[in-house]
């Protein structure tokens, strides 16, 4: 029996598995019979994913519609400099499958949204979330809540990790607590910084996301006790561990998917727009000879990684030093995207009264991406 | 009573640290400390979901609080 369903290729690949007592072949046959659907291919994912295709979970989904980008490459160690520019899902599907080729790979080379999200769930019995902000995190947990699939959640922050089994199913076939249990309300936008934000430490997402493949290949084999119920933490700073219980939230009640951004505050109270220029506006004012004077807003660092010529004014700065900056003639103000340097000169504007001041739309990277090749983004 | 807090996530930088010791001034149950962190440092009525675990679980607003008690805050964080 077990040989039609293994190969001797495959009976020797998993053989450290299968020299476990508590895993043995019965693990190894529910891991094949298994599939897992990773959302998000990124920090966590990478590890994650490696280690579900090194296990042997039959098939795995991807979901990302993402590229490589370089600023990656520090943490997420499925890609490799030649993968820059490439879709990660289809990358990450090609160097999975040279990893182990006795499994199944399907690629979701698209967002996840409230539109598709049953559709690509339905076929997957484990859900692996490792997206990259609350919209998505909502709408994975409420998914995965109307479509009764274990959520196995990993979340990350500076040094900070966060794992969970969310809607595990307990022995009396009742659902154990989901992620709306621990946060019933998504906190404002800006309150709390993504990755790109606020930085993350690179082998955070490594431990973490291991974890997050651990508690899956627990779920899938029966083997051990998942964390249902229960939320760990890690600071890899100070190595402080805490697994803390959450109980399932009476008032919590989902019923259908919803708009996750609106829910979420985004586009709610967005602070007021600026006057704007944009790249191909600017660089027909650099090369027309008018006076104008460029601050840069971002920090020192970011400067040394690309810039253009701009006075450097990071924006923690800005209210000690705006002084440097001209009243008289047009001012462009510009940071990596265009966030920041509204923020400047909202603040600007509301302080000091300036009104000749105008954000770089996209910031250096749309420059970089649209006028001047040379440069690079990050 | 003082109540000495552990945080973590965004609550680490709202507190300037991962440890604080918060002397209670409404009343000694969770929803006190709540209103007191709020009080204090205005950044924690912006968040919404602010979960307190006391004594390694979560807990509601009405439960009572020792001064022995190992208190974590814990904000969402959405990274990954």
């Amino acid at each position: 029996m077990e040989k039609q369903l293994f190969s001797p290729a495959e009976l020797a690949r998993y053989s450290r598995h299968l020299a476990m007592p508590e895993f043995n072949i019965e693990g190894q046959k529910k891991l094949k019979a298994a599939s897992v659907l990773v959302i998000g291919a990124g920090g966590l994912g990478s590890p994650s994913l490696l280690y579900l295709t090194a296990a042997g979970v039959g098939h795995i989904g991807i979901v990302d519609f993402d590229t490589v980008d370089d600023s990656n490459l520090q943490r997420q160690v499925l890609y490799t400099v030649d993968d820059i520019g490439q879709s990660k899902a289809l990358t990450a599907r090609d160097r999975l499958l040279k990893l182990n080729p006795h499994i199944k790979i399907t690629v979701h080379q698209e967002a996840f949204t409230r539109k598709n999200a049953l559709e690509i769930i339905k076929d997957y019995d484990v859900v692996a979330d490792g997206t990259d902000n609350f919209p998505t995190r909502y709408l994975v947990n409420d998914a995965c809540v109307l479509s009764e699939k274990v959520n196995v959640y990993a979340s990350i922050f500076r040094f900070e990790g966060q794992v969970a089994v969310f809607n595990g199913q307990l022995a009396d076939g009742s659902r154990g607590p989901n992620y709306r249990d621990l946060f019933p309300d998504p906190p404002p936008p800006g309150m709390v910084p993504s990755c790109a934000e606020g930085g993350v430490l690179g082998v955070l997402p490594g431990i973490i996301g291991a974890m997050q493949a651990n508690e899956v290949i627990k779920i899938i084999t029966g083997v051990g006790e998942p964390l249902i119920g229960r939320l760990f933490l890690f600071d890899a700073a100070s190595f402080t561990t805490r697994v803390l219980k959450v109980p399932k939230n009476p008032s919590t009640k989902i019923t259908e998917l919803i708009d996750y951004d609106q829910f979420c505050g985004i586009g709610i109270n967005e602070p007021r727009a600026v006057q704007t220029i944009s790249v191909q506006a600017f660089e027909t004012l650099r090369k027309s000879g008018d006076d104008y004077q460029l601050i840069d807003v971002r920090e020192p660092y970011e400067y040394d990684i690309v810039n253009i010529a701009g006075t450097l004014i990071p924006l923690g700065n800005i209210l000690a030093e705006y002084t440097k900056i001209d009243r008289t003639k047009k001012v462009v103000i510009h940071c990596r995207t265009g966030k920041r340097s509204a923020d400047a000169i909202r603040t600007l504007e509301d302080k000091f009264g300036f009104n000749n001041l105008f954000n770089l739309e996209g910031g250096v990277n749309k420059y970089a991406e649209e006028v001047d090749h040379t440069l690079s983004t990050y | 009573m003082k109540i000495n807090i552990l945080a973590f996530g965004i609550a680490k930088d709202i507190l300037d640290g991962q440890t604080k010791e918060i002397e209670l001034s409404h009343g000694n149950d969770v929803k006190s400390l709540k209103q007191t962190l709020c009080d204090t440092f205005p950044e924690f009525s912006k968040l919404r979901s602010l979960s307190i675990a006391v004594n390694e679980e979560y807990r509601n607003d009405d439960y009572e609080l020792k001064e022995s008690d190992e208190v974590v805050i814990i904000p969402p964080v959405s990274g990954g």
